[in-house]
């Protein structure tokens, strides 16, 4: 079973570090069609973090189709992400290299590097999540 | 929940005042804590934090307004006494006893006690269950003192600083105790403390007291989400966003506000952390107060 590792000073939300570390499960194959995730109180009994954390976490994992809960017996992977991303990814990455390549000739470092990717992803959050930022979220019963 | 599909609030405050002689620890609090809530309660030292809690365990009675928990007022309706679990910041418990025989109190004294609970906390720390309360450290007693409130399962946790004597190793186990209970039965959480970094992550409301007063009260989403951290040059305008904190770093400023439509250009801006918030208000005593749990309309008040 995935055991998940929250880091509390990565800046990343910690529901989305939950929903990275599933992912990257399926993408490694640590998780297939038909595993159970932990429950919730095993999460946070493991990791010391609110319990609506693990929940949203799954509700996000859930509308992207990913895992299902199956009602008095937990929730469960329903596909991978198998073959058809790892492609992609590899397109991307070898983009990735070539622009990396050129951004140290034209002398960026490392450090450098990281800012301009971290601005323009960050910009790129911002564009997207600012309308839907307004609604917030309550917390919902445990029931 | 309640009969219009809102949760039931678990823990609320009207108009709540209590007087030590002459000087106010708390006065006209007015909040709303829902069931199954994990509240962290902020504030600095005399703030009215210990004070709220033992009011919310039935320990004082106001001196103005109510506390309720689930409906019923703690101290003087009885069937209450069992649906609240309290620890004090001094952990009061009997140094004569054994671990065992204070757990053994604990089953007898409370009807839903739950002994393997009891007995996993105690051993999780490696306490002997021969060994006397008194001869304990006080990290170890904490632990007894928690073991003691959490296996009574209790509807509504009150805690004021139980963390603060303990070694990081055990207050990341009681923490998960404590949030694993939380997720099995919905037991809302109230819990006081100085160590803000331990807060993010475990919290989803927040309740900040100063003087007596609250001065942020909500979920953490929404009392986040009403801030941003601005960072520019000097000069930029700030109007017409509520100013909570302004720092003047050389040529450039760096503000806390609740904005209040666009910001002007060349402002950069992020949603501040829980830690960078709380700092703000706790560093900016007259900074405008910010309660989303308490409904303008005075409809709840009847009932």
């Amino acid at each position: 079973m995935i055991e998940y590792r929250i880091d509390r000073r990565s800046g990343v939300a910690t529901y989305q570090q939950i929903v990275q570390q599933t992912k990257q499960a399926l993408r490694l194959g640590l998780l297939q069609p038909g595993d159970k995730l932990p429950t919730a109180r095993e999460v946070v009994e493991a990791t010391a973090i609110n319990p609506n954390t693990v929940l949203k976490a799954y509700r996000e994992l859930e509308r992207e189709g990913l895992v299902e809960p199956r009602p008095g017996l937990g929730t469960f992977v329903r596909r991978s992400l198998g073959n058809a991303d790892a492609t992609g990814d590899a397109a991307l990455r070898a983009e990735l290299v070539a622009w990396v390549d050129r951004a140290f000739a034209a002398g960026l470092d490392r450090e450098d590097v990281t800012a301009l990717t971290t601005a323009v992803l960050d910009a790129r959050e911002q564009r997207t999540s600012a309308p839907a930022e307004a609604a917030g979220g309550g917390r919902e019963g445990t029931s | 929940m309640g009969d219009d599909g809102t949760p039931q609030a678990a823990f609320t405050a009207t108009g709540l005042g209590r007087r030590y002689r002459r000087r106010w620890a708390l006065r006209d609090c007015d909040f709303a804590i829902p069931a199954g809530a994990v509240c962290g309660l902020v504030g600095p030292n005399g703030s009215g934090k210990s004070t709220l809690l033992t009011l919310g365990a039935g320990l004082r009675q106001p001196t103005a307004g109510e506390v309720r928990v689930h409906g019923l007022r703690p101290g003087l309706d009885a069937e209450l006494r069992a649906r609240i679990g309290f620890v004090a910041q001094d952990k009061p418990l009997y140094p004569r006893l054994t671990v065992a025989e204070t757990l053994r109190l604990g089953r007898e004294l409370n009807p839903r006690w739950d002994q393997a609970l009891a007995l996993e906390i105690v051993e999780q720390g490696r306490l002997a269950l021969t060994s006397r309360v008194g001869e304990l450290s006080g990290g170890q007693r904490t632990r007894v003192a928690l073991a003691l409130a959490l296996a009574k399962r209790p509807d509504v946790l009150l805690l004021d600083e139980p963390m603060s004597d303990l070694d990081p190793l055990s207050r990341h186990q009681l923490m998960g105790t404590l949030m694993g209970q939380a997720a099995e039965h919905g037991t809302t959480v109230v819990i006081s403390t100085h160590i803000l970094s331990e807060l993010d992550g475990v919290v989803d409301h927040l309740l900040l007291v100063d003087g007596g007063q609250v001065r942020l009260a909500g979920p953490v989403d929404e009392i986040l989400g009403a801030h941003l951290l601005l960072d520019g040059r000097e000069g930029l305008p700030l109007e017409p966003h509520t100013v909570l904190e302004v720092r003047h770093t050389g040529r450039g400023v760096t503000a806390l506000v609740r904005p209040d439509g666009p910001l002007a250009e060349g402002w950069r801006s992020e949603p501040p952390s829980l830690e960078q918030l709380l700092l703000a208000y706790l560093r900016s005593p007259e900074a405008p107060s910010l309660n989303t749990t308490v409904p303008s309309s005075p409809l709840e008040v009847a009932a």
